[in-house]
């Protein structure tokens, strides 16, 4: 079965089983999205990507797309949603873009870009966060990580393994290894699994590649998120 | 010209980068002077801020100082911008924020390598140390932000020229940068 749903006035027609996203990315239509990612379980955590559909605001990752829907993507009111959204994950973990090796080439800072976030707007938690450096290739540093769930889902789904949680809830939320002494160096993962390579921000790195990319050659130093993504997922949909 | 509007700048908790940024403008700053002053500024050496148009803050808060300098400015700005990573969110000295202040003076001044004459300084003229760096809106109310470390000197000038021609600041994709 497949039918049309309607984004913005423009109708986009959808497979049966397709997500709003799904349909929308397919169609060439950008939803602003940061836990979401092609091929991988929906998720439904960051709400970047919540649109308006038939009066009601929902995730478009996890929403199904249903003939006849009428949907909202761009909006002022959704922009601002969305912008606040982004400025929470950016007080809520230490997102210091100047020294970050991701700075450039991260989806967090993309989309902000995108959303024009000049600025912050809430006070900053300045959580205290930890560094696991153990591993010899890979490095995770938890200040950035905004817990969209992708390096769980990608050793899990992709990797045949089960190297990532998350543990706690609300404030004490956090990324957890599974490895008996809790390091990354004691797990089984692998410089490339899919795992060491999802993560949207600077959480998870590769060691020794960093800034390797010199300023004006990184991937949103010219190009909007929406034009980036719309390319790649498009790829990956074919 | 009689009119010309005034505009105060200042460095807190910064490197001072932001300065050199602007100072970029080149030639622009030409244009700049016909329809601007400087009050309080490093480029001016006038030690408090009067009442002034346009105040332009560079860093973080980490010192009982800063927290003056900035009260002062808003009390004489009509506009006040919050410029850099810094001012808008601690930026690289808020990285301290994760360290007790006793652990971060006794790395500095006693404990770090190198140190000779190991005293934490305590002379009465220096100001206080805060326990945290913090951005500029959570201590004053701030009406602009530019983004960047620094934002380049094209920011500065779009800001600048929207508002003396009398429109809402807006920037193009390329202008608006974390880094």
């Amino acid at each position: 079965m497949s039918g049309t749903i309607n984004i913005d006035g423009q109708n986009i027609p959808f497979e049966e089983g397709q997500t709003i996203i799904e349909a929308a990315t397919a169609a060439g239509v950008y939803i602003p999205h940061l836990c979401h990612q092609p091929g991988y379980t929906p998720h439904g955590s960051c709400k970047v990507c919540t649109v308006n559909v038939n009066g009601r605001n929902c995730s478009a990752c996890t929403f199904p797309a249903v003939e006849g829907q009428t949907i909202v993507n761009n909006s002022a009111e959704l922009e601002q949603d969305r912008r606040r959204m982004t400025q929470m994950l950016f007080v809520e973990g230490n997102h210091f873009c100047p020294s970050c090796e991701k700075t450039g080439n991260c989806q967090l800072q993309g989309v902000a870009y995108h959303l024009n976030m000049l600025d912050n707007h809430f006070p900053h938690f300045f959580a205290n966060r930890e560094m696991d450096a153990s591993h010899p290739d890979i490095l995770i540093d938890h200040n950035r990580c905004i817990f969209c769930n992708l390096c769980v889902r990608a050793s899990r789904e992709k990797d045949g393994k089960n190297v990532f949680g998350i543990s706690g809830r609300g404030i004490n939320k956090r990324l957890i290894i599974n490895s008996d002494s809790g390091q990354l160096k004691d797990s089984d993962i692998d410089v490339n699994d899919c795992a060491a390579h999802i993560c949207p921000t600077g959480a998870i790195l590769i060691k020794r590649t960093g800034y390797q990319v010199p300023i004006g050659k990184r991937i949103y130093d010219h190009h909007d998120i929406s034009e980036v993504a719309l390319m790649e997922e498009r790829e990956h949909g074919k | 010209m009689a009119n010309k509007i005034k505009v105060a700048t200042t460095s807190l908790a910064g490197c001072f980068g932001c300065h050199m940024s602007f100072l970029d403008l080149d030639e622009r700053l030409i244009a700049l002077a016909e329809v601007a002053e400087f009050d309080r500024s490093p480029i001016t050496d006038i030690e408090h801020c009067g009442p002034c148009d346009i105040g332009l803050i560079e860093g973080g808060v980490c010192n009982s100082e800063n927290v003056h300098v900035l009260r002062e400015f808003r009390k004489n700005c009509k506009i006040l911008v919050a410029v850099g990573a810094c001012a808008i969110n601690g930026g690289l000295p808020a990285m301290r924020n994760h360290i007790s202040l006793e652990d971060c003076l006794l790395e500095a001044y006693r404990d770090g390598i190198g140190v000779e004459n190991a005293q934490i300084p305590n002379d009465p003229e220096l100001p206080l140390l805060l326990d945290k760096v913090h951005p500029i809106h959570e201590v004053v109310k701030v009406d602009y932000y530019l983004p960047g470390c620094p934002p380049s000197a094209d920011v500065f000038w779009a800001f600048l020229t929207a508002l003396l021609e009398g429109r809402e600041p807006s920037y193009p994709y390329e202008l608006v940068h974390y880094d």
